[in-house]
């Protein structure tokens, strides 16, 4: 059966198996808002634990210490990509602590000149990930508009108001965090925990899922499916959680 | 007896501005203090780019849940009739004008309008988050900021020297001594912290001040 054959390759049994091929230089597009809900956790550890180098992380943040968690709680963000020394270029919006004095991984590494940054707008940067999995090839926005983000981009006027041309993004590989995945790859998400995965689901070659529940096809209603599972390659459940 | 405004009274005095019925975006710091402020018998409607429309207060670590936050990262209450939505969906609100008023801090505001608030000339990396969409797209931006630096440099200028967030797009801007509206004609100050001349402002501040007709000291 399609639908046998299908399940069978979309769930593995170890984040490590999921995120094996995973080339030195891929671009990955990390889900996070900034905090332990949404953040693929265990798979960005298999990633480090992988080791690829020279990779694009695209994320809204770079790893911001106690953001969006409980005191004391631990989480594993796109931070230990840094500390492993594994990224050559960071995409974001919040991508360091609000306080200066505050020191991370990411911005130890770009003040060594190791990391090349690029900041975008949080809805611009979500506008664009969304653009590319839509295959559009660029839009027109007016936020950034005679900004320093705005910079060196072509900008055309629409009603009398100046707009910024933002070029979509796509990836070889998105890290989604969702709450529960049936074997065809449906998705559905808890709360703010939803932020960038939709969009990111669509817009990588491939897009690995971390979820707390797989179940079986026809247990999510249709109705509920937030990403369809024509976008999802691989799914993986995290340990200690649903069945 | 001058008397500048705390942050709850600021805070205070930028609820006042909601209308029954706006859908409201509240930044990190005194902004997300208005939402304890909401004047009697008016209904407002919270947003968060995070991905939420229509939550409640902001909750302690006990009551928390990891997957209900705002943009600061703090856990927010859920009430009845809210809904979350992705990243993308949270901004199409914002930049397609759905957001009725945007509450926003600030390092500086020109006298035109142009905000200046995502980063520090010199420290080489900023935090931009949502700030330039919220500038582009909220129907009307409020800012709530100090009137003057820590080191008594004026906040609101002749021209931005910071970075700057959006162009002309600052409505109205609350500090801790005055209250001033920017209009097609620059800005003017319309009230004033209990016991502050307009004359007492307008030395505090680089950008030229018209006075409003009917100033009058702030009203709660």
């Amino acid at each position: 059966m399609a639908t046998d054959r299908s399940a069978a390759r979309k769930v593995f049994d170890s984040f490590a198996r999921a995120v094996a091929d995973i080339p030195d230089g891929a671009v990955m597009m990390i889900d996070g808002f900034g905090g332990p809900g949404g953040m693929p956790s265990f798979l960005i550890a298999a990633l480090r634990d992988q080791g690829a180098r020279n990779l694009t992380v695209i994320g809204n943040t770079a790893g911001l210490p106690g953001f969006g968690a409980k005191a004391g709680q631990e989480f594993i963000t796109t931070a230990v990509l840094y500390e492993n020394r594994q990224v050559r270029k960071t995409i974001a919006s919040f991508p360091v602590p609000r306080s200066p004095s505050v020191m991370t991984p990411f911005r130890k590494a770009w003040q060594a000149g190791e990391v090349e940054l690029e900041v975008a707008p949080q809805g611009t940067l979500a506008e664009r990930i969304r653009a590319g999995g839509a295959g559009i090839a660029a839009f027109y926005t007016p936020t950034s508009a005679g900004t320093d983000l705005a910079q060196g981009k072509e900008t055309r006027e629409f009603g009398g108001r100046l707009h910024v041309l933002e070029h979509a993004l796509t990836a070889d590989y998105a890290f989604i965090r969702a709450h529960r995945a049936d074997t065809m790859g449906n998705l559905t998400y808890r709360g703010t925990s939803r932020n960038f995965n939709p969009a990111m689901a669509t817009a990588a070659r491939v897009t690995i899922a971390e979820v707390d529940e797989i179940v079986p096809a026809g247990e999510i209603d249709p109705e509920a499916v937030v990403t369809p599972g024509i976008y999802v390659r691989r799914i993986v459940q995290r340990p200690g959680a649903g069945q | 007896m001058k008397q500048p405004m705390d942050r709850d009274v600021m805070a205070m005095r930028v609820a006042r501005e909601f209308q029954d019925g706006d859908v409201v975006n509240l930044g990190i710091g005194i902004p997300t203090l208005a939402s304890n402020y909401i004047p009697e018998g008016r209904r407002v409607t919270f947003h968060s780019e995070s991905g939420v429309l229509g939550y409640g207060g902001v909750l302690d670590d006990g009551e928390g849940d990891i997957d209900l936050i705002n943009a600061g990262g703090q856990f927010v209450a859920p009430l009845p009739g809210m809904s979350v939505f992705s990243s993308a969906d949270a901004f199409a609100m914002i930049r397609g004008r759905h957001i009725a008023v945007a509450v926003l801090g600030a390092f500086q505001v020109s006298e035109r309008g142009d905000l200046a608030n995502w980063m520090l000339p010199g420290r080489g990396i900023g935090n931009v988050g949502g700030a330039m969409d919220l500038a582009a797209g909220a129907r009307r931006i409020i800012v709530v900021m100090e009137h003057v630096t820590k080191d008594g440099q004026p906040r609101l200028v002749r021209r931005c020297t910071y970075p700057l967030t959006g162009l002309r797009c600052v409505d109205l801007v609350v500090t801790d001594l005055a209250v001033i509206a920017v209009t097609p004609q620059g800005m003017e100050l319309r009230e004033t912290a209990p016991g502050y001349s307009a004359a007492d402002i307008q030395a505090m501040t680089e950008a030229r001040l018209t006075v409003a007709k009917d100033v009058r000291e702030v009203e709660l």
